[in-house]
């Protein structure tokens, strides 16, 4: 692992940015509306408890076989797309990624790349890459396109633009789409972006997509959406380049529908999305339209991290439909730009640490009340709160010798935080100390420090009673 | 050594755990199937009706005889100028009477801007549909390319009614999608949509702002959906 983790807003900030969006009324209501409206959603496709139960089986078992097997896969899918004519390429880290896309880009003398949503692609930071490669990489997913026109970040991997209002998107695109006059008509901004971006489908040299699943042994892509951003950047430009996580690869066909099914239900509540498209090659001879060249980059940037530990491969299970994020308490409340992280909520908290290394990330797991929600509503059964716990736990802990250390080992070990869990263990392993101890701190009560750390930061001070409990229960007993 | 064989050699060298079983899929659909009664042919066409309908798609019952006609009422109706189609449906669209037919008979390359700002309307064949989630089954090839059913503003489907399925593993396995899929195969249900403002419901995002499916029953057929 030696790639430099890649952030433009340090994670470790996140409990000042947590307390800033707590603050923030009209960023809370709306993240309460919202969640409401796609937990709503989600709950009326999934009537039959029971039937539900054996769906997310279903889907667990796939993607933990597809796991097991994702190196055997991962050939078998590299074989089958470049039989198709497909270009495979792999990334080990974001720089790497990053070269291999500006380079096919600049091969095709490359002004304007349009984009299909991908979140692999926020990951690696592509767009900034582009930008100082002196080339544009247009979002033209609606969502995304409105907060990149805003020079912001996502807030929520399946509704980009959820923390804003559309007064805020008629006044954005009023200032900053050439021609558009205020309108806050939700039809009229869509025809908008719909106008601007029609034409730069038409004229960009790359199209950009990412990948919902890859299919082995047909070397299919499969992209889940309901715009036609994704199709458009997928077949009009001459060149299309998708880029995927290694994780996203399934063996076969038949593997698909049960995963999809679950993700658009979970994701929005919708029992199939507008467009499902699955990709097996550029143009055939004879065919008139699609891209004449076709290339997947293949991303590893941590993943192979997470593959490695068999309670952390879970991580990789995910098919990232946002389930955990509406339901997380934590996440309605401070929204998706607190986390700092490409991946927010619940699946970020897990994703990151492997991304990122926990020394920019060790913070992010401690952000969950461990309530259980993100687990109980995840379709792959990602078993999310045991994964924050045992992250937690590697942020505190050295390995055990001769154990390979995660990127960030350990780096929210505290001298102060190990001293006051050896005094601890000292007092409950010796009954004269632990008795000692306990008279002090009753008879001594007055003396307790007004301020204690973390604890008064929102609570009142905590005060010994004034006799111990044993104490207590002996009196009670010679009554 | 190769970016590719580092990440191979990292996923090999991970403790290989347990290995499930394959997946059974086929048996997962077995057992649903089971629970439920036997679909019919009749209550397929219902449902995917419906279904189509709340995508907000149109469906309109034909007949394998009369949808030229029909096409031509809808495209009158619509105000539609130009109709893009593939070259082997223009002898019985020109039979039907429909103007401003154009053939797509060359790369896009060739009029693009075209395509994009002065075709009205597309008509596309279907390999099929699905019941369950009211979804079209799109298969492009060199007469029916791609992005017919993506560029024109509205979108004409013909589907047979023969065709429906009544889940999408159906469709797949029943017509043996492994074997031989095309290089951009779609499932399409309903016209292009966001909800990316306000979580507001949009119509017309990038692709067909609308879907009329000309759903093809036989003789009689119509009146029992009726």
């Amino acid at each position: 692992m030696n790639a430099t983790p890649l952030q433009f807003v340090p994670a470790s900030e996140f409990k000042q940015r947590a307390a800033t969006a707590v603050a923030n009324e009209h960023l809370r209501r709306s993240f309460r509306g919202a969640m409401d409206f796609l937990i709503g959603k989600r709950a009326a496709q999934f009537p039959d408890a029971a039937l539900l139960e054996r769906q997310r089986a279903l889907a667990e078992h796939i993607r933990k076989y597809s796991l097991a097997r994702l190196p055997d896969l991962l050939e078998q899918l590299e074989r089958k797309l470049t039989e198709n004519g497909v270009q495979v390429h792999w990334a080990e880290n974001a720089e790497q990624a990053n070269r291999i896309i500006i380079d096919i880009a600049r091969r095709h003398s490359t002004k304007l790349m349009v984009k299909g949503k991908s979140m692999v692609s926020e990951e690696i930071e592509l767009n900034h890459a582009m930008a100082d490669a002196g080339m544009e990489a247009l979002e033209s997913d609606m969502g995304e396109y409105i907060v990149q026109l805003d020079g912001e970040k996502p807030s929520h991997i399946i509704m980009p633009a959820i923390h804003k209002t559309k007064e805020e998107i008629a006044r954005l695109f009023a200032a900053k789409v050439p021609g558009a006059t205020y309108t806050d008509s939700v039809d009229e901004l869509i025809g908008i972006g719909r106008a601007v971006l029609r034409e730069k489908f038409m004229t960009a040299e790359i199209g950009l997509s990412g990948v919902n699943f890859a299919v082995a042994e047909t070397g299919t892509l499969c992209l889940v959406e309901n715009e036609g951003n994704g199709r458009m950047c997928t077949t009009v430009p001459d060149v299309h380049i998708a880029i995927t996580g290694i994780e996203k690869v399934v063996e076969k066909l038949e593997h698909v529908p049960p995963l999809f099914g679950l993700l658009t239900r979970s994701a929005t509540g919708q029992a199939i999305t507008t467009y499902f498209n699955l990709i097996s090659g550029p143009r055939k001879p004879g065919e008139k339209d699609g891209p004449r060249e076709m290339h997947l980059v293949l991303v590893d940037n941590g993943r192979t991290q997470a593959y490695r530990d068999e309670q952390l491969r879970s991580t990789l299970q995910c098919i990232r439909c946002g389930a955990c994020m509406n339901h997380c308490p934590v996440y309605t409340r401070i929204g998706g730009h607190a986390y700092g992280t490409t991946y927010p909520g619940p699946i970020g908290e897990i994703l990151s640490p492997h991304l990122l290394g926990l020394a920019a990330t060790h913070v992010l797991p401690t952000a969950s009340s461990l309530c259980g929600a993100c687990g109980e509503v995840c379709p792959v059964k990602i078993p999310i709160p045991d994964l924050l716990i045992r992250l937690r736990a590697e942020a505190q802990h050295d390995v055990p010798p001769g154990h390979t250390p995660m990127l960030g080992q350990g780096a929210a070990k505290s001298g102060l935080m190990d001293a006051v869990w050896s005094g601890w263990a000292a007092l409950y392993t010796r009954p004269a100390l632990y008795r000692a101890f306990g008279w002090l701190a009753t008879r001594f009560r007055a003396l307790t420090p007004p301020l204690q750390s973390g604890w008064t930061v929102s609570r009142t001070p905590l005060k010994p009673a004034k006799r111990t409990l044993h104490e207590q229960m002996a009196a009670r007993e010679r009554r | 050594m190769s970016a590719r064989d580092r990440i191979l050699q990292r996923l090999c060298a991970a403790a290989p755990g347990i290995t499930p079983l394959p997946p059974d899929v086929h048996a997962f659909h077995a057992a649903s199937d089971a629970e439920q009664p036997a679909s019919s042919h009749a209550a397929r066409i219902k449902l995917f009706c419906e279904k189509m309908a709340f995508w907000h798609g149109e469906v309109v019952p034909a007949t394998h005889a009369n949808w030229p006609q029909k096409l031509r009422e809808l495209c009158a109706a619509k105000g539609v100028r130009s109709l893009l189609h593939a070259e082997p449906h223009a002898t019985v669209l020109q039979a039907a009477g429909i103007g401003g037919l154009k053939p797509y008979d060359r790369p896009v390359e060739g009029w693009k801007r075209d395509l994009f700002e002065n075709t009205d309307a597309s008509l596309t064949s279907t390999r099929g549909g699905i019941a369950e989630t009211g979804t079209l089954i799109i298969w492009p090839d060199a007469s029916e390319p791609r992005l017919m059913s993506l560029v024109p503003p509205i979108h004409f489907a013909l589907l047979d009614a023969r065709q429906l399925y009544d889940n999408l593993f159906a469709a797949m396995t029943d017509q043996g999608w492994s074997e031989h899929l095309p290089t951009n195969a779609l499932l399409v249900s309903g016209p292009s949509k966001t909800a990316d403002i306000q979580v507001t419901l949009a119509y017309g995002a990038h692709g067909p702002k609308e879907l009329i499916v000309l759903l093809l029953l036989e003789e009689g057929e119509k009146e029992d959906l009726q």
